[in-house]
């Protein structure tokens, strides 16, 4: 433990949740403006928050909201270690945990549609795992260590020996913000097939905390998107800032411009697009590079 | 302040209307009425909802789910009934399997007449009972304040 790293988990702590929640907000006016209305205040997902705080608590048992509590701490966790500039592993692992744990949430319930969400997560999960962990033995091979603060710090842009783990990392990111056309497991807004699928059961201060979680895991999305262009300058960081801005632009385009596809589509096409953009990649690392 | 009127969301139902208010709910979502900029948002969900919206008059058949959802909410809630049918059962009053208005299951807060209602009414409606969900979020807060501090707690009738 360093001092940068101290500072790195106390800026996340504080700045994560203002970052995401306003991030949050601008996707639902620039989504509002794509299809040509007004669109909410750019505040409007804290609100929605404050609100679910207010409302009346309706548990259906004794184990969703600690499970769903788990998945937020082991979030925030992940957060914390990636911050700090710890092992990217890690990072994947914990993060991975804190999904399990909604699954649990979700089955837990009785509800058919929240067993149903948390089926269709467990697919989400198969199919972005593989990517996001070769996009992580990516950056050892590329910058040779799995710490988050040699890489930020290591010379050379991790982006070009590692392009095409970069696009793959770009499509598995779609599954991760539960956009279209990937957001199977909890049903978004007017996608209402399985009501609200995972978070069903979830209402007032469990879906509260549901929703901040989320905030956390988008900044943490980013920041792996951010490490993609750092080398140790300032001008590197700059160019990283609007990459992991245009990155989350494009989640958006996307979100809008696709209907939801079938599960076996996301997990066909998350692996097939890990066995060649990722696994092609690794290997022109390892013997090429 | 009661964040409450900055999102509610809404749950629509369908009792047993012939649909024109469900096209006209459903057009208030659209660029030219916009109800997203309130906050509001249309749900499936009525764990996550704040207002039980229902269009069409209740019968036989759908009295159990009309009480079930409303049961389902979470408090503090609003319930507001949709088009003249809603409001008192309509022109479908005398049929043989319909009981009346939404009233006659649960509890309304919001009337809005019309056949069918304009989207403009249901958004008046819908404004109009954000005012009385920030009164029940507000009785919500001073009887727990009450209830806090009274000694023993008196009988009180449910509401």
């Amino acid at each position: 433990m360093n001092w940068y790293s101290l500072i790195g988990v106390a800026l996340f702590l504080l700045l994560a949740p203002a970052i995401g929640c306003l991030l949050s907000g601008i996707d639902r006016k620039i989504t509002a403006r794509m299809q040509r209305r007004v669109g909410p205040p750019v505040l409007q997902p804290y609100y929605d928050v404050r609100k679910l705080i207010e409302k009346d608590q309706l548990a259906v048992n004794k184990v969703v909201d600690y499970y769903v509590l788990c998945s937020f701490l082991f979030t925030i966790f992940a957060g914390c270690i990636f911050f700090a500039g710890g092992d990217l592993l890690i990072v994947v692992f914990t993060s991975t945990l804190a999904d399990v744990f909604l699954v649990l949430a979700a089955y837990s319930c009785n509800s058919p549609y929240a067993q149903v969400g948390a089926q269709r997560e467990i697919y989400q999960l198969m199919a972005y795992e593989p990517m996001l962990l070769l996009t992580m033995i990516g950056f050892y091979l590329a910058k040779g260590s799995y710490q988050m603060w040699d890489i930020l710090t290591g010379s050379g842009v991790a982006l070009w020996p590692m392009l095409g783990l970069f696009f793959g990392f770009l499509f598995i990111l779609t599954i991760k913000f539960r956009k279209s056309p990937f957001d199977l497991s909890t049903s978004e807004h007017a996608h209402q097939d399985i009501v609200k699928g995972l978070t069903t059961e979830f209402s007032g201060k469990t879906l509260a905390v549901f929703e901040v979680s989320h905030w956390f895991e988008t900044v943490l999305l980013l920041g792996v998107v951010f490490l993609f262009f750092a080398n140790g300058t300032l001008w590197s960081y700059i160019l990283g800032l609007i990459f992991a801005f245009l990155s989350f632009f494009l989640e958006i385009i996307i979100d809008n411009s696709f209907a939801r596809m079938k599960w076996q589509v996301v997990l066909k096409s998350s692996w097939a697009v890990a066995a060649v953009l990722g696994l092609i990649n690794i290997a022109l690392l390892l013997w090429v590079l | 302040m009661t964040y409450l009127t900055k999102s509610p969301w809404i749950l629509h139902y369908d009792g047993s209307s012939c649909n024109g208010c469900d096209i006209e709910v459903l057009a208030s979502l659209t660029p030219v009425y916009d109800i997203e900029r309130f906050g509001i948002i249309n749900t499936g969900d009525p764990k996550q909802a704040d207002i039980l919206l229902i269009t069409g008059s209740v019968n036989a058949q759908s009295i159990s789910v009309v009480k079930q959802l409303y049961d389902q909410m979470p408090g503090p809630k609003v319930v507001i009934a949709v088009g003249i049918c809603a409001c008192t059962g309509g022109v479908f009053r005398h049929c043989y399997n319909v009981l009346g208005g939404v009233d006659k299951a649960i509890p309304v807060d919001v009337y809005v007449p019309g056949c069918a209602a304009r989207p403009e009414a249901i958004i008046d409606g819908v404004v109009k009972g954000l005012a009385i969900l920030a009164e029940k979020e507000k009785a919500e807060k001073e009887g727990k304040g009450k209830a806090a501090t009274a000694a023993p707690p008196a009988a009180e009738a449910k509401p």
